[in-house]
């Protein structure tokens, strides 16, 4: 046992030497591989399947151009399990030797990964993690496409107190890593504006949520922001309406999915709110660039881009671009992203130092006919 | 802070009552297999969740998608009722004969007996993930998703107290529930079925020299728990309209906690288990908010052990071993 051990080391030890003299990567020649990790079968994958589809397509458009070094998309299943996200991302990088990674999707994995890749000096732009503090460990070689919570939840609030023009809202949260801060930020800015603020936390592994409804429904809100993901997001609106709460439902981008829809029912669901940093190409849409990201998107998956499928797909590109421009290794595709100013579909895509974005847009969704539908700009939106 | 709890109190026992049958209804199958076998069935959180599954088939095979009304709907309740307790009590079964019996057969330990549920219930969430939800259901790749039940009824507003309203469904849970366990109560102190489960708690020994066949005992015990299992997963489900793979995680912790609480091995305890844990959850989540509920319960649970270290009611299945 100790003997195979041992070999099996010196195997590793000997590819890892290889590609550095032969300057290309431990893959089949003229390929790299970069990788997506996320819950893709857990209970939030609706919401991490659309950025996965998003950059697949933009790396199969890529390979479909036959360049001289194409790229391999490698799928890591994280099911959004902390402790599972890190053994992937250490199977990524010794096993896989993957250049670059796009997630982890949910910030929860992202805190306990983030190490893991900088150890390794591995490149990584997350298209949906969104919690503030991501970017306050001095990573270098973590980025996200999107901005964060410290910026949605401001831009939610504003809305909240502006444009759905409510004077006493209740807010809950799911006490996660993403749902505590997001729901925080709401309460911090509602406060400045004079608005009552009620809290209530929920635990998002249960199903029966009577006590926070009963709560919501003594304090009779004129609106209320749940700060969590959909899962949750759609039984708790289901039974707030169950207890004749008709005040108008607010969440996050982790609840911006059909799920919510499916969830609370369609009829419950009419009329929801919700605000996302991300940029959905919904079918109305003008901009040409966005467009022609939706029809491909459509033809690939016979589905309607959702939540964060441009984010992925700018994502990919920013990989893509590097790998167009001849860097195929780890250093170099990391140096390569901190100088990248491109063009994405979900906004122009240029990084700051510490891994953000700098486009800082938040949009508010709403669902009507069962459907979500972009209402606007957070700071422009208006309530029809 | 005591504003809030005058102003929730009606609200909070309508519910603390109606998720309270629930938890009765599953600490029944704990505690009656305890009182026969002195262990803890660990895997009967998974009849749970496949009661709740048996209970979805019947308006995913009957394609209902719009409320019904009527004798449609007491009629459809009553038949997810019936393939809840079919589904769940054909699992308790089958989790008796092959995970159990073995293993009593051969005088293994109750530890590994334990194991053996605990394996069997991963098994049995992982088959319901991977195989029985993407493809029964027809919902491929979605098999760790929430599943909503189809609007099956209005939410019709029956009567209120104190200005609260009181929906069907919530009457629907607490009757069925109640219902249940009063004939649940008659078939075990007055049948001859329930005599001999009754004899085996007591002294296993005695009873077989007394002519009673202790694997047809146990089998009934697995059926009959499962069966009330069946109908709450039934009632779940019409109540709350939503179920996934893992739900019978915390449902089992609950009712589990519930048959302790009201004495384990005590059939009337479980229900006084189940309801009171069901009011004090809901109760102190208006104190100290909804995230603290399960400290709250749990807390409840250490005190009344401390003080009471046989439950609520204690044991009374097996009076004669104390």
């Amino acid at each position: 046992m100790a003997l195979a051990l041992g070999l099996a080391a010196c195997g590793n030890g000997g590819s890892e030497t290889t590609p550095a003299d032969g300057g290309s990567s431990a893959a089949a020649p003229g390929a790299v591989k970069i990788g997506f990790m996320g819950d893709l079968t857990g209970a939030n994958a609706g919401i991490v399947i659309p950025p996965r589809n998003g950059a697949k397509l933009a790396i199969d458009q890529y390979n479909k151009t036959n360049p001289a070094v194409k790229i391999e998309l490698v799928e890591y299943d994280s099911q959004a399990d902390p402790s599972k996200a890190v053994a992937l991302a250490q199977q990524a990088i010794k096993t896989d030797k993957i250049v670059g990674l796009i997630g982890p999707a949910f910030s929860g994995e992202s805190a306990q990964v983030g190490p893991v890749l900088e150890e390794a000096k591995l490149p990584s732009i997350s298209a949906s993690a969104t919690n503030v503090k991501l970017a306050e460990n001095g990573w270098k070689y973590w980025h996200r496409v999107l901005p964060n919570d410290g910026v949605q939840g401001p831009g939610i609030a504003d809305f909240i107190a502006g444009g759905a023009a409510a004077k006493n809202v209740f807010v809950i949260d799911d006490k996660s890593e993403y749902g505590k801060p997001l729901a925080d930020a709401v309460r911090a800015q509602l406060k400045t504006k004079g608005v009552t603020v009620t809290d209530d936390s929920l635990d998002p592994a249960e199903s029966d949520f009577s006590s926070v409804a009963n709560k919501v429904a003594a304090a009779k809100p004129d609106a209320i922001f749940f700060g969590g993901y959909y899962a949750a997001g759609g039984n708790l609106l289901k039974q707030l309406r169950d207890k004749n709460v008709t005040a108008k439902f607010l969440s996050g981008d982790g609840s911006l999915d059909k799920g919510l829809i499916e969830g609370a029912g369609a009829e419950n669901a009419e009329g929801a709110l919700v605000g996302c940093p991300c940029y959905i190409a919904t079918p109305d849409v003008t901009d040409a660039k966005v467009k022609e990201f939706a029809a491909a998107y459509k033809a690939a998956y016979s589905a309607d881009p959702a939540i964060y499928a441009s984010e992925g797909y700018d994502a990919a590109t920013v990989f893509i671009e590097a790998v167009k421009a001849g860097k195929t290794t780890p250093e170099d595709i990391n140096q390569f992203i901190s100088t990248v100013d491109i063009a994405g579909v979900s906004k122009q895509v240029k990084f700051a130092p510490n891994g953000e974005v700098e486009a800082k847009d938040i949009y508010i969704y709403q669902v009507k006919g069962g459907a979500i539908t972009l209402l606007g700009k957070a700071a422009e939106a208006k309530l029809g | 802070m005591f504003n809030d709890f005058i102003n929730q109190f009606w609200p909070s026992t309508v519910d603390g009552l109606a998720f309270g049958s629930i938890y009765a209804l599953i600490a029944l199958g704990y505690t009656m297999v305890y009182g026969v076998l002195r262990l803890i069935n660990f895997a009967h959180s998974e009849v749970f969740m496949i009661g709740t599954f048996g209970a979805m088939f019947v308006p995913f095979v009957l394609g209902i998608n719009s409320a019904l009304t009527g004798l449609a709907l007491v009629g459809v309740i009553i038949l997810m009722i019936l393939a809840g307790m079919l589904a769940s009590a054909g699992t308790a079964v089958a989790l008796e004969r092959i995970a159990y019996r073995p293993l009593r057969r051969r005088g293994a330990s109750r530890l590994a007996a334990l194991i053996s549920a605990i394996g069997a219930s991963i098994f049995l969430q992982e088959l319901f993930a991977l195989i029985v939800i993407p493809e029964v259901f027809d919902r491929p790749q979605q098999g760790r998703i929430q599943m909503a039940l189809p609007p099956i009824m209005e939410r019709t507003e029956l009567f209120s107290i104190a200005g609260h309203p009181v929906k069907l469904h919530q009457v629907v849970v607490v009757v069925a529930a109640v219902g249940m366990m009063v004939v649940l109560d008659r078939l075990v102190n007055r049948t001859k079925i329930g005599r001999g489960i009754r004899a085996t708690a007591q002294n296993p020994e005695a009873a077989v020299l007394m002519g009673v066949n202790i694997d047809s005992i146990v089998r009934m015990t697995f059926l009959i728990g499962g069966g009330m299992a069946g109908v709450a997963g039934a009632l779940y489900l019409i109540a709350y309209e939503n179920t996934n793979y893992y739900i019978g995680f915390l449902f089992g912790i609950k009712a589990f906690t519930a048959a302790v609480l009201g004495g384990i091995g005590n059939l009337r305890g479980a229900l006084v288990g189940g309801v009171t844990l069901g009011l004090v959850e809901n109760y102190g989540a208006i104190f100290f908010g909804s995230d603290w509920k399960h400290v709250i319960s749990f807390t409840i649970l250490v005190l009344v052990l401390m003080f009471r270290p046989t439950g609520i009611l204690g044991e009374s299945l097996q009076q004669a071993r104390a």
